[in-house]
């Protein structure tokens, strides 16, 4: 017999709509790390980001200064 | 035959909690947007907005050096300072340094935009048609470049501008202000709604963005407007490219899932 069965069976989930789990919680994560990619390429403040990201922030129109 | 009972760790229920299959296709489709549009807008870029960067560049230094060699006949120790910060400070070299960094830095907030639009298609619904995107990629191109411009416009170094921390704040309430806005003008059914994504959507060009005591700029204005011009086109390829390609990825997954 096989143990997937069993194991899919004893998970609990039923509280979650599908929406959550396939909609809002997919694209939240994903939010999250562009945030994190946009932050670090356009607003973090350590001079040598700022130096090497000048260019591109400018051209972006992030403020910069 | 005895029944066994598997108790699950927490860690797996949490997974099952989440879709990973639509989180890694964001993920790998917002990579691939990501690293060709993130190339094409550094090619766009140096060819019609390096040049006038660099251009306004000179002047920012002449303006530095006048500036320098007025400090040293009052107070030599001043000019000593600012050459020491020059020396410590690293930054790419011109030519070939600069193009790559610039580009590193374009791929990262391609992917990062790219990543922040594909969740927003996939809470909206998968998209049909790669021709939707360029819909996708206008929102996009007005939240994050043309709302923020139209207080803050897109400046050359050496430019005159109100405290950073000020316009970051500002750029980043316009950001939201406009997502939200443009999300309820759109999409919701009710007047009432529309009529708040509207206010949204005016507010912060009625709040105003900070403005600088006096503006004034080392390079002239012709330079200036000519590089609002060139990063408005630069910036509307990059999006309709994005938003293009995002959808595409979408609707091949619509398909592969049929």
């Amino acid at each position: 017999m096989s143990l997937v069965p069993l194991l899919t069976a004893n998970v609990d989930t039923p509280s979650l709509s599908n929406a959550l789990k396939d909609s809002i919680l997919p694209s939240l994560l994903a939010g999250i790390l562009g945030l994190a990619l946009l932050y670090g390429a356009g607003f973090s403040e350590t001079i040598q980001f700022h130096n090497a990201a000048h260019d591109g922030r400018h051209s972006a129109s992030f403020p910069c200064h | 035959m005895q029944r066994m009972t598997v108790v699950i760790p927490p860690v797996f229920r949490a997974i099952n909690v989440l879709n990973l299959s639509t989180f890694k296709i964001l993920v790998v489709s917002a990579l691939w947007s990501g690293l060709w549009t993130g190339l094409l807008l550094t090619a766009l870029q140096s060819i019609q907005v390096i040049p006038v960067l660099i251009q306004a560049e000179a002047y920012e230094k002449q303006a530095t050096v006048t500036v320098i060699t007025a400090h040293t006949h009052d107070d030599s120790k001043e000019t000593k300072i600012h050459d020491h910060h020059e020396a410590v400070e690293w930054q790419p070299g011109n030519g070939w340094e600069r193009t790559v960094y610039t580009a590193v830095t374009n791929i990262s907030l391609a992917v990062g935009f790219a990543l922040l639009l594909g969740a927003t298609i996939n809470l909206r619904g998968p998209v049909s048609h790669w021709r939707n995107g360029l819909l996708w990629g206008l929102a996009g191109y007005t939240v994050f470049f043309v709302a923020p411009s139209l207080g803050l416009p897109p400046e050359v170094p050496g430019t005159e501008a109100a405290n950073l921390h000020g316009r970051q704040l500002w750029w980043l309430m316009t950001v939201l202000m406009t997502t939200v806005g443009l999300w309820l003008l759109f999409f919701s059914k009710t007047r009432l709604n529309k009529l708040l994504g509207f206010l949204l959507l005016v507010s912060p060009h009625w709040i105003g963005a900070p403005q600088p005591d006096v503006h004034s700029s080392a390079a002239p204005a012709e330079l200036a407007h000519l590089f609002i011009a060139a990063t408005a086109f630069a910036n509307a390829a990059f999006w309709l490219v994005l938003g293009s390609l995002m959808a595409f990825f979408s609707s091949k997954h619509q398909v592969s899932k049929k």
